[in-house]
């Protein structure tokens, strides 16, 4: 027989004004099963609270039904103060009667016996309530980074200098995202290379980082504090241990006219290659597309050159296992492309801006690298079309980004203040060219940011026009861009020479897929979701998973190096523990009800459903049963409402326990 | 008793299934907002929506409830990935089977409310009261339960031939 004690709060008179607490603690106190009830000024105070264990004690309760505010406030409170008195925590209830009721309600009557009655129902519910134990699960003290951008770069130096092992998987031949591709930074114009490069070299020498350069994540497997994790290492027919990143094979390659992606197509590159100088790790990779060996046999030029012996045409793709107990997801973003509507995309093209067909229209990650001194003009800036200095430039702003008709309707973020900064690189390097930028409004909220963008109005002399492009042509050499200036309500027409858009900041391609196999969610743009939007916006809702940079939404490098610190920071405060607890409500299959339909794995959003075999003695096969993972487990209970069978259930949110609530009405 | 407050012959008893994480903390935020209601409804707080069977609902009706509410996180926002997806497509289905058994659809009500809209708890809640309120008592399933008792005469011609071919 149990015997619960019941407490009823007055919660000073937020209660007692409008709930007759007395009355209250009577009648409920009449009910079958309760031993003791009382009411009190304010149960969560250090008095009420040894009021609550000293009356455990005295009169050997075996369930609390607290009333009081709502349990989201206080459960806490009460179910330690509970074990602390020897109870198991999960036998106390709070019922809520100043949230749901006296401060909702003014008549009196009416609040008491509505008082009553939440007070009942949980009596009814607690009755049922069954011990839970406290759940530990052991931790791995590894991580796992995903992208080698800044975003994941910071994330593993972080993770990797405070002594724990790190495992950076990067999709490309070398780390370094688009920052490595950067050539000044806004707001302080310090070069990204140099800023950049020593934390690659930091990254590549790091005894506690283990870095897979292009590869790609096949399979995650486990849940928070026990992932494992299959590597897909993709074939770079060179031996990373034997190569010395002497690059003699990339001199004597006879394929020379690859666009490099790294230089956005206008720089050439061999079939065997780095994707730039500093690339880090510096072993090359070879383009089996492109490579003559592997397209007709012959050639086979850099393994005779290689003095010692990498190049490994036979070289095949690696599946690696790795354990780890977080992973941290910094795979970053991708510029739209414009020029059409991509293949079963919601994204409408942009093919009125020229884009692809019009070879002087390019994209600001085409400008960063002629910009840059290490990219393929040696840092001057000169159109792609005939190498000629453009002496009149216009720049666009928000293409693809706010256009809501067009699909996207974010602020890509960093545009604004790139623009800028190109505005400023342009006039540093032709004096005497002008430029203009076509802009909707100007958004620069961050340090130093507005005096930045001033600064290339007033000082170097960048054109500002409020309005948008409507046309663009090519005429002869030049290109016409015709748009309205609506600060002065006037059309305007400029002869440009080059034309730079400033496309919209997208996820990586592929992202959905990746986020599916770390079920982890993401928005309709793909960009991966946080955990709550305020209050945990390094954590994805699948426990033991982070964020960090644009993966998660456009930001630029300040923004994303925090949240790389910040995602790293969880990591650390989760590995600080040999074990991790948690709340124990999670489901369970009464495996002699469950006839292996599975229709509870169908609907689990965590993958916590495992399928069991269930042997007799003699190790034959009785019969294929679910199992939940403690570990994985989130307790949404979608399972047991699904379940034909009846065989699982919710610790915590059993049937039973619902249904005495529902019958106490 | 409040003065100007109109007394009624019937107050339905209304019965709302709702999620921890969205619609009880917005009616905890309707509390600390002290936002008035009608007193008729009863909150159950379920981790998810995707929790609710609807056997649960059936349950409500027949222990007298006048009126069920289930609501949870707007689509898109479930703490739990998608228990609010199952949770709706269950419902569909569900709403059917009662339209079909003859209950009146307007006594079960699903919606959204976020643990930022107090007010639509507010409003959600008063409206289903009011509604519930004019339709008067829920009978449907008390009779029900009353027919399953029923142990009357074999006395036409048609119930004889049922009652030997079973
Ligand atoms: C034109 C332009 C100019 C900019 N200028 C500035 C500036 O001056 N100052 C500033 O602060 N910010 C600037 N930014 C913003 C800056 O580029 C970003 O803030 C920063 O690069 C974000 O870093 P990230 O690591 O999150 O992403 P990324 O740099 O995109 O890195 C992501 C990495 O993950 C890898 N990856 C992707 N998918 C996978 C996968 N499935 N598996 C493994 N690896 C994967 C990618 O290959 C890449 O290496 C600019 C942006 C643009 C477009
Ligand atoms: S084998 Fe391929 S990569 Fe090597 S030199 Fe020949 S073409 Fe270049
Ligand atoms: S593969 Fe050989 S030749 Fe090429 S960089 Fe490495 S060591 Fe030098």
């Amino acid at each position: 027989m149990s015997r619960i004690g019941v407490f009823i709060c007055h919660c000073g008179e937020n209660i007692s004004r409008t709930v007759d607490v007395e009355r209250v603690a009577q009648q409920v106190g009449r009910l079958p099963g309760v031993a003791f009830s009382t009411d009190y000024k304010y149960m969560c105070s250090d008095p009420g609270q040894n009021l609550l264990k000293n009356t455990i004690r005295e009169q050997k309760l075996t369930h609390v039904v607290v009333a009081a505010c709502s349990p989201r406030m206080h459960e806490r409170t009460f179910r330690k103060a509970v074990e602390a008195a020897g109870l198991n925590p999960f036998l106390c209830e709070m019922a809520n009667i100043r949230e749901h009721c006296s401060w909702v309600h003014e008549d009196k009557e009416e609040a008491t016996v509505k008082a009553v009655e939440i007070v009942g129902m949980m009596v009814e519910r607690v009755k049922k309530n069954r011990v839970l134990p406290t759940i530990t699960v052991p931790v791995t003290k590894r991580s796992l980074v995903i992208g080698g951008g800044i975003a994941g770069i910071q994330a593993a130096l972080d993770i990797a200098d405070c002594g724990h092992e790190v495992v950076l998987v990067e999709r490309e031949p070398s780390i370094g995202g688009h920052m490595a591709q950067l050539s000044e930074t806004f707001p302080t114009l310090d070069c990204s290379q140099c800023i950049m490069t020593p934390k690659m070299v930091d990254v590549a020498n790091h005894p506690k980082i283990k870095l897979y350069t292009w590869s790609e994540i096949e399979l995650v497997e486990g849940y928070i504090g026990n992932f494992q994790v299959t590597i897909k290492k993709k074939a770079r027919s060179v031996d990373e241990d034997k190569c010395t990143g002497c690059g003699v094979c990339m001199e004597k390659c006879p394929v020379r006219k690859i666009p490099n992606k790294f230089d956005c197509n206008l720089g050439m590159r061999p079939a065997i290659y780095v994707p730039f100088p500093q690339a880090v790790p510096n072993t090359p990779v070879i383009d089996r597309e492109n490579c003559i060996k592997f397209k007709t046999g012959k050639c086979g030029l850099c393994q005779k050159v290689c003095g010692p012996g990498a190049v490994d045409y036979e070289q095949e793709d690696r599946l690696i296992v790795e354990a780890v107990g977080a992973i941290v997801v910094a795979t970053g973003f991708d510029l739209y492309t414009i020029d059409e509507k991509p293949k079963g995309s919601m994204i409408k093209g942009y093919g009125e801006f020229g884009h692809g067909k019009i070879p002087d229209v390019i994209d600001g990650m085409t400008f960063e690298r002629l910009a840059s001194a290490s990219g393929p003009t040696g840092g001057r800036i000169l159109r792609p079309s005939d190498g000629k200095e453009p002496k009149q430039i216009v720049f666009i702003q928000c293409i693809g980004s706010r256009a809501r008709e067009k699909g996207i309707s974010y602020c890509s973020k960093v545009c604004c203040m790139y623009t800028a900064k190109h505005t400023m690189l342009y006039h540093h390097k032709v004096h005497d060219g002008q430029a203009y930028v076509f802009f909707m409004d100007a958004r620069t909220p961050g340090k130093s940011y507005d005096e930045f963008w001033r600064r290339s109005i007033e000082e170097e002399e960048a054109v500002y026009i409020r309005g948008m492009v409507s046309r663009l042509y090519q005429k002869g050499d030049k290109i016409v861009v015709q748009g309205s200036d609506i600060a002065v309500g006037v059309q305007v027409e400029i002869e440009a020479d080059m034309v730079v858009l400033a496309t919209a900041v997208q996820p990586q391609k592929g992202a959905d897929t990746l986020a599916q196999k770390l079920g982890i969610s993401y928005d309709k743009y793909n960009f991966y979701s946080e955990a709550h939007a305020k209050l945990r916006p390094v954590e994805c809702a699948t426990a033991g998973i982070y964020l960090a940079g644009a993966c998660q939404g456009p930001k630029d490098i300040p923004e994303t190096v925090s949240q790389a610190s910040a995602a790293a920071a969880k990591v650390m405060a989760l590995f600080s523990k040999d074990k991790l607890e948690r709340e124990p409500i999670v489901a369970r299959v009464r495996e002699a009800g469950c006839v292996g339909c599975f229709a509870c794995k169908k609907v689990c959003a965590y993958g916590a459903v495992e399928e069991k075999e269930i042997r007799d003695r003699q190790g034959n096969l009785i019969k294929v049963v679910a199992y939940v993972n403690p570990g994985v487990c989130g307790g949404c209970g979608t399972c047991q409402a699904t379940c034909p069978s009846k065989s699982v259930e919710l610790d915590g949110y059993t049937d039973e326990q619902i249904v005495a609530m529902i019958e106490a009405l | 008793m409040h003065p100007d407050k109109p007394k009624h012959a019937f107050e339905p008893k209304i019965i709302a299934f709702v999620c921890t994480w969205c619609t009880y903390a917005g009616a905890d935020l309707a509390g600390t907002s002290r936002m008035q209601y009608p007193p008729n409804v009863r909150v159950l707080k379920f981790p998810c929506t995707g929790r609710i069977d609807p056997v649960f609902i059936l349950k409500a009706f027949q222990q007298g409830a006048d009126g069920v509410l289930v609501s949870g996180c707007h689509p898109g926002d479930c703490h739990y990935i998608a228990g609010n997806f199952h949770a709706r497509r269950r419902f569909a289905v569900f709403r059917k089977l009662l339209e079909f058994v003859g209950v009146d659809l307007n006594r079960l009500q699903f919606s959204w409310v976020s643990a930022a809209e107090g007010g639509k708890w507010v409003e959600v809640v008063t409206e289903l009261t009011e509604k519930v309120r004019a339709m008067g008592p829920m009978s449907e399933f008390k009779e029900l339960a009353l027919e399953e008792q029923w142990s009357g005469a074999i006395n036409t011609a048609e119930l004889k031939e049922a009652y030997n071919q079973i």
